[in-house]
């Protein structure tokens, strides 16, 4: 289905966050903004949910530090116990010492990577993906502000023009 | 914005009167304009040295490990050196990517992506050396805990090769994503700013189709903080587990506790020296100058003074211990370190890393360039000695007179060696040449803060931005027609409609009244191109300066010549400053 949107482009951060924070007060969803870099405090304006990939983070380290308990104790200790070095490994509680390099190595492992997995599953980012930013510029030096139009693209144009603005522009979707 | 605010006494960061604009263009020329002679020199030297470093890998694996200098005394020696030197070196990239993030240290953006290339191309080298010393690297994975058909044969956790072979996995492929997460904006774009099929198709892929949306800001920067904060005691980890290699054993000279903060210490600090070498160079061939000011050599020159003054103290503690610790056999290696057959090497690691980092004290010395890189230089030297002092002579006068010999490297040990060094330049100077090597979505985050233009006008008490109050263009398109699809409406060669337009966007020249501008002055116009724009009817530099991509493309179109030539060298950009400079 074909649905307009509207599309105004800023050259400035700062001219953005003004624009942004306007178009909010004036009770219009902001469909996306797309950025060349970081604008600190965006996502609050734009009324964005805080992300929980930190979070992830953290579980995912707790799967690999169980991960490495379990498979040192079931390798060292249970499955073929040796005495190497005059220290046996009959106990997993006084063996453990030797363990805690690779248990803490296993810990930012899966923390890190299953992390950056979410991150670019969640960002529908991977290879052979297409790019979907509507304009060459916003990786450069311009921000694109997309609102969709829902029978009031006057309205909107009237908004927008005056929020510094240096284009705009209304397509179809 | 009163988050942009920094203090005066700070000094800019990025120099010059830069745009945001500028950023993407400064960053995008050493990948879109050709490689110069200096850069093929360098890569064919390193090409070969990688190459005879192959062919001695060859051999070595073909033949033994017997035809390196090892012998029953010296069962370690120039391959572990260089792996803990490699490794070493890759440190100061995760510091100065997660540690110095953590800190907030603005100054990081500049040299971060290279800095964790570095790290990346260096560890590579590191793990070559365990693999070929295996003598059978084809068996590598053995040393993966992995079911296998000697019954259940597990590996030996208890062991610190085997930490080593985790702690190494790990940091290499973490350092990969932090990377690669970092590079995926500037990719994009390079990605949007490429005017070949062939370029575009590749940046693209490897951009991962990154567009900038809100929301994948809000969590690349939620992303790099914690991969900082895991990536931070990860980096610790790595050197301490590396000197644990040495330390639980019960060699004198090797068994010794200060080794793991002495050993991060030492990485932080040969790693920096190699960043210092590695960007005095690309600052210069890449016309960085604006980006990796002089500030940040001389704060690069501070961390080694530090981190060298740490070492130096890491090694009298040693031999304080070794003489308060009664045990004869301790104080011999100390002593025969000093004094002994391998005295030269001692002398020359304590002379570049403790004596040589002091000279940082003066201001003038850690500012001058010519002077950081021979340090630099210096310090790589004195860190691969000193990783030699620690295995080579702790080993080679053990417990029985009788078996005491000296190590005297092959020409296979030098090749792998200098092999290793080729192949890491390979990796470096094709990574200058494709890959965005500052990371300018983030510069550009610190501009307002920290470029001088935005420095200058804050002093000035002028405002850093302007809500224009011009009317901004309305375009309005229509769904994409087939007409435009099939490429129909794109003007022909020699088009008198095209030429008509793209004059009327340029402004058409009055010869009783303007004078001819010679346009070669601009980058990427040579005579044949001024010819052709003259007949089209540009002769002005304010009539190239009124070009946007949409007159960029008509051109290109008109006259078929050079596509996307003019779009690259920014024409519009230089003109602009000719025409000011009248």
């Amino acid at each position: 289905m074909a649905s307009k949107v509207i599309h105004a482009f800023y050259d400035d951060d700062d001219v953005l966050m003004h624009a942004v924070k306007k178009v909010r007060a004036a009770k219009h969803h902001i469909e996306e903004v797309y950025c060349p870099f970081p604008v600190h405090g965006l996502d609050k304006a734009m009324g964005l949910a805080p992300t929980r990939l930190a979070i992830t983070s953290f579980l995912y380290g707790c799967v690999g530090l169980v991960v490495a308990i379990v498979m040192m104790n079931y390798m060292m200790i249970e499955d073929w116990p040796q005495d190497i070095g005059g220290k046996p490994s009959f106990s997993f509680v006084e063996n453990m010492p030797a363990f805690i390099p690779i248990m803490f190595e296993l810990t930012v492992f899966f923390a890190a990577h299953l992390m950056v997995i979410t991150f670019f599953l969640r960002s529908r980012l991977w290879p052979f993906k297409e790019a979907e930013n509507p304009d060459v510029r916003t990786t450069d030096d311009h921000f694109a502000m997309e609102i969709e139009i829902h029978g009031n693209e006057q309205e909107l144009r009237d908004l927008l023009l005056d929020t510094g603005a240096v284009e705009i522009n209304i397509t179809e979707k | 914005m009163a988050s942009h605010y920094e203090a005066p006494i700070r000094k800019p960061l990025v120099l010059g009167d830069k745009s945001y604009h500028d950023v993407t263009v400064d960053i995008a020329a050493p990948i879109e304009g050709k490689a110069n002679k200096s850069w093929w020199i360098a890569f064919s030297i390193a090409l070969a040295a990688f190459i005879w470093g192959v062919g001695c890998i060859i051999y070595t694996i073909s033949t033994g490990i017997g035809t390196w200098g090892l012998n029953k005394t010296i069962g370690w020696a120039w391959d572990i050196t260089n792996f803990v030197w490699w490794v070493g070196i890759g440190h100061a990239g995760t510091l100065i990517s997660a540690v110095l993030l953590l800190f907030r240290q603005k100054w990081r953006m500049a040299i971060n992506r290279s800095a964790e290339a570095m790290t990346i191309f260096s560890v590579m080298q590191a793990g070559l050396f365990p693999l070929i010393h295996m003598g059978r690297p084809w068996l590598a994975y053995w040393v993966l805990p992995i079911p296998n058909q000697f019954g259940s044969l597990w590996v030996n956790f208890n062991s610190p090769l085997l930490w080593d072979v985790f702690a190494i996995s790990t940091y290499l492929s973490v350092s990969l994503v932090f990377w690669w997460t970092g590079l995926l904006p500037d990719f994009a774009m390079i990605r949007d700013r490429a005017v070949k099929p062939f370029q575009k198709k590749i940046y693209s892929l490897l951009s991962f189709g990154w567009s900038g949306r809100a929301k994948d800001w809000q969590r690349f920067e939620e992303v790099h903080l914690v991969l900082a904060g895991l990536a931070t005691p990860l980096v610790l980890s790595v050197h301490t587990i590396v000197s644990f290699d040495f330390a639980t054993s019960i060699v004198p000279g090797w068994h010794t506790t200060i080794f793991p903060p002495y050993f991060v210490a030492g990485a932080i600090f040969s790693g920096f020296a190699m960043v210092n070498t590695l960007l005095i160079i690309m600052r210069k061939v890449s016309a960085l100058e604006d980006y990796i000011t002089v500030q940040h050599i001389e704060l690069m020159n501070i961390v080694i003074m530090l981190t060298g003054s740490i070492v130096g103290c890491a090694y009298i503690t040693e031999l304080f211990i070794a003489w308060y610790s009664g045990v004869e056999y301790e104080q011999y290696a100390f002593l025969n370190r000093a004094t002994g057959p391998y005295w030269w090497a001692y002398w020359a690691m304590m002379t570049c890393n403790v004596f040589s980092p002091q000279f940082m004290w003066f201001k003038k010395l850690r500012t001058s360039i010519m002077f950081s890189f021979f340090i630099s230089i210096v310090v790589n030297i004195g860190m691969w000695f000193e990783r030699f002092v620690i295995i080579a002579t702790s080993l080679h006068r053990d417990y029985m007179p009788s078996a005491w010999t000296m190590f005297s490297p092959t020409y296979v040990d030098i090749g792998t060696f200098i092999g290793t060094i080729g192949f890491f330049f390979v990796l470096f100077l094709l990574y200058a040449r494709t890959f965005p090597v500052i990371a300018q979505a983030e510069v550009k985050t610190i501009m307002k803060s920290s470029g001088e233009k935005y420095k200058k006008l804050r002093d000035a008490g002028k405002p850093l931005y302007q809500i224009s109050t011009a009317r901004p263009v309305i375009i309005e398109k229509g769904p994409i027609t087939d007409d435009v699809l099939m490429g129909e409406e794109v003007p022909l060669k020699d088009d008198k409609v095209g030429l008509a337009e793209l004059l009327d966007a340029l402004g058409t020249f009055d010869p009783t009244k303007q004078e001819a501008d010679n346009l070669q002055q601009i980058k990427g116009i040579g005579p044949q191109m001024e010819a052709t724009l003259n007949q089209i009817g540009i002769f002005t530099f304010e009539q190239v300066a009124r070009m946007t991509v949409k007159e960029y493309e008509l051109l290109d179109a008109i006259t078929e010549s050079f596509p996307g030539r003019a779009q690259r060298d920014d024409w519009a950009g230089q003109a602009r400053i000719l025409n000011n400079k009248k």
